[in-house]
């Protein structure tokens, strides 16, 4: 666990410096200058500028939502916040200056030694620029593109300025504000019609001195039949200075295209980690979104898919852990807009400690249409007698010619359940990790293998320590 | 010695007492079997020697193979030998039977080495079908919607996957139709060897038919009242537990 006063924030306010070896910094805090100078930087079209000016506007404008949201919101300070880096800039610190618990989970994972100094802030480079350029060859052979935003909007402007914006607007939330104003980084992706990709596509690779998933903007299209799963995240530990992290991420599933989006998300404790996420079905498409939180220290994120083609589908897998300190305020929302489209939606969260998770699920079926389905399923397992859930489902189905469900469960590990187990020879600590990987078991087999191994030993690891 | 060995235990649960200066002595080899009355202490018994954390033991001893369990945590006493084959076992949603027997016997095993798949699945089958167990009871989740038949298999076949040195079968009957007796009694029988000492708990004289016991003890209020051979169950049977009382407070 990370205490705030191991985080050092620089204070120095500076000015704006160019330098020849392409180090950049807009210095800390937030203000038309700021963004125009990151715009500058990238070397932006105007009606990029402009698209973020208004953007900066509308974020300033827009309250804080802690009218439904937690008041721990009011705790985040826009002015201390570093909002652009560039190569050679990200703060770094010596491997000394690492947490314990963070270099406990990389030893307990498995994370090779090289990328450890870079999941924890000590190098500002990860060297995955080989693997990335080989998987660009690859796939530019099936005129794929998979590009960061920057260079998706300025070389690829007629496939992705159409959509950028589109599925999540501006000014869809005061957090979609700041995002459209300062992002950076990101991953923009094309796949043409029929092509179906045989292996996923990894953020990781894409991981670069810029990129550092602070205000990612990801636009993924997928045209007609084709067929994508896009891989971000990692298991290890993400350790980070910078206590905001606000990515919007817009998906783009055309007539019998499937997407499937894959994020675990372990960021520290100390940041506050709010996202947009949401996808547009259109005929027959399908948009899953699975989902694993585990780090941060307030998570907010209802990754959404809006049916909009007749017998599109729409799904979301979630699972959240919330311990000691940590808040993870996750869920979907699914907007049915034709007929006989069909949404699912499955939630596991655990809570140890004192930790709170929240699920809020938007369902929407207006009554001119038929034939629509959505099933939701959330469950939650307290770990501890102080430990927190709360459900918000908010369902509205009109019409009679439409169905929804909605369950709901949240049970505990019983003491007795433990003794059971442990008069069989487990160690307490042991059968509880048993109980929740039980609990979240079938859902974490949607993750790809690589996750889902990892994922089980987070889980065990997060589980120590939480027994008694 | 190879014994499981109670010494004047006197153990109580919210203040309230329940065993009262209980004495003991399992040999392996042996099987005994405890009846009595309801509230006599059984259960009791069987969960203070697991070491269940609600029970206070207020003094006596209990060694297993000469080692003191008292105060030890629930799994090293298991991991000591000791199995328990509980009356209400419970349900663990989402662990499967195998993985579960799995991880119980990897506990046993010493640092770096692990079960090998193949021999485990082998002999868990086996023993499987020696119960009457579908097979596909391998994926299911431990107890999860069983019925009282299937609990009580399930607790014999960890038992058997086990390999205890001594074992407490808490009424273990109870619930459990004709057929589903014996299947489970014969199941315990196969476990019996010189090596092993087995403690058989039962409110009725039925269970004993099938798994005959070496001695029979009658436990009332907390304490052993009386001990004979597997006669007195059929005692027991025609007299009821009345007169044994009187017969011990006199």
């Amino acid at each position: 666990m990370i205490s705030p006063s191991q985080i050092e924030v620089d204070r120095e306010k500076g000015n704006f410096h160019y330098e020849t070896d392409y180090s950049f910094d807009a210095g800390i805090g937030l203000s038309e200058d700021v963004v125009k100078y990151i715009s500058d930087v990238k070397g932006e079209d105007p009606w990029l500028l402009d698209f973020r000016l208004k953007a900066l506007s509308t974020f300033g404008k827009k309250p804080m939502p802690t009218h439904w949201a937690t008041d721990d919101l009011k705790n985040i300070n826009f002015d201390v916040i570093r909002y652009y880096l560039a190569k050679g800039q990200r703060p770094s610190r010596t491997w000394d200056e690492v947490p314990d618990d963070i270099k406990n989970t990389f030893e307990r994972l498995g994370i090779p030694e090289q990328e450890r100094k870079f999941l924890a802030g000590v190098e500002a480079q990860f060297d995955s620029e080989a693997a990335y350029s080989r998987m660009k060859e690859d796939l530019e052979k099936e005129g794929v593109i998979f590009v960061g935003s920057t260079e998706g909007l300025k070389e690829h402007p007629e496939i992705f300025k159409k959509w950028f914006g589109k599925v999540i607007p501006t000014s869809d939330n005061k957090f979609s504000a700041l995002n459209s104003a300062v992002f950076s980084g990101g991953s923009f992706i094309y796949i043409p019609p029929g092509v179906k990709l045989a292996q996923p596509l990894q953020a990781y690779f894409r991981i670069n001195a810029e990129n550092f998933g602070q205000f990612e903007r990801t636009l993924i299209i997928a045209d007609e039949g084709s067929e994508i799963m896009y891989m971000e995240g990692c298991t290890a530990p993400k350790f980070e200075t910078s206590t905001l992290h606000s990515a919007v991420v817009e998906l783009v599933a055309l007539k019998g295209a499937k997407i499937q989006y894959v994020t675990v998300q372990n960021w520290s404790n100390n940041v506050f980690n709010l996202v947009t996420k949401r996808a547009l079905a259109e005929e027959e498409a399908e948009v899953r979104w699975i989902d694993c939180n585990i780090g941060s220290r307030l998570t907010m994120k209802y990754p959404g898919v809006v049916l909009r083609g007749r017998k599109a589908r729409g799904e979301v897998v979630s699972i959240a852990l919330a311990n000691d300190g940590q808040h993870q305020d996750t869920g979907a929302k699914m907007v049915h807009a034709a007929d006989e489209t069909s949404s699912n939606v499955i939630s596991k969260s655990i809570s140890i400690g004192e930790g709170r998770s929240s699920y809020r699920g938007l369902v929407q079926m207006p009554g001119h249409l038929k034939g629509c389905k959505n099933n939701t399923e959330c469950d939650a397992l307290l770990i501890n007698s102080n430990s927190q859930t709360d459900t918000y489902p908010a369902i509205t189905v009109q019409g009679d010619a439409n169905s929804v469900q909605h369950e709901a469960s949240v049970s505990k590990v019983s003491a007795e359940q433990i003794f059971y187990m442990q008069q069989r020879g487990l160690g307490e600590a042991e059968a509880m990790s048993l109980c929740v990987n039980g609990f979240v078991n079938d859902l974490i087999r949607e993750f790809p293998m690589e996750y889902s191994v990892e994922l089980k030993r987070l889980i065990d690891l997060e589980m120590e320590g939480s027994v008694g | 010695m190879n014994t499981l060995k109670i010494e004047n235990l006197s153990a109580s649960i919210e203040d309230k007492k329940i065993l009262r200066n209980l004495s003991l002595t399992i040999p392996n080899g042996e099987v005994h079997a405890i009846m009595g009355p309801n509230g006599s202490g059984k259960s009791t018994l069987a969960k203070v020697l697991s070491g269940h954390p609600d029970y206070e033991v207020t003094s006596g001893s209990v060694s297993l193979d000469d080692q003191e369990i008292l105060g030890l945590e629930p799994d090293q006493i298991s991991r000591l030998g000791l199995f328990l084959a509980f009356q209400y076992p419970m349900e663990v949603p989402g662990v499967s039977i195998a993985n579960f027997i799995r991880a119980a016997r990897n506990a046993r095993l010493t640092e770096g080495e692990k079960v090998k798949a193949g021999d485990f699945y082998k002999e868990l089958y086996e023993k499987m079908d020696d119960l009457g167990m579908d097979r596909k009871f391998t994926s299911r989740s431990l107890n999860d919607g069983f019925s009282g038949g299937e609990k009580k298999r399930c607790e014999i076949l960890q038992m058997s996957m086990l390999d205890p040195k001594y074992c407490i079968l808490d009424e273990t009957d109870s619930g459990l139709d004709i057929d589903a007796l014996r299947v489970v009694s014969e199941g315990v029988n196969r476990m019996r060897n010189p090596d092993r000492g087995i403690l058989v708990i039962t409110h009725y004289q039925r269970l004993l038919e099938y798994i005959v016991p070496d001695y029979v003890h009658v436990m009332s209020e907390g304490k052993i009242i009386r001990t004979a051979g597997k006669e007195l169950a059929l005692e027991l049977e025609e007299r009821g537990y009345d007169w044994i009382k009187q017969e011990a407070a006199a």
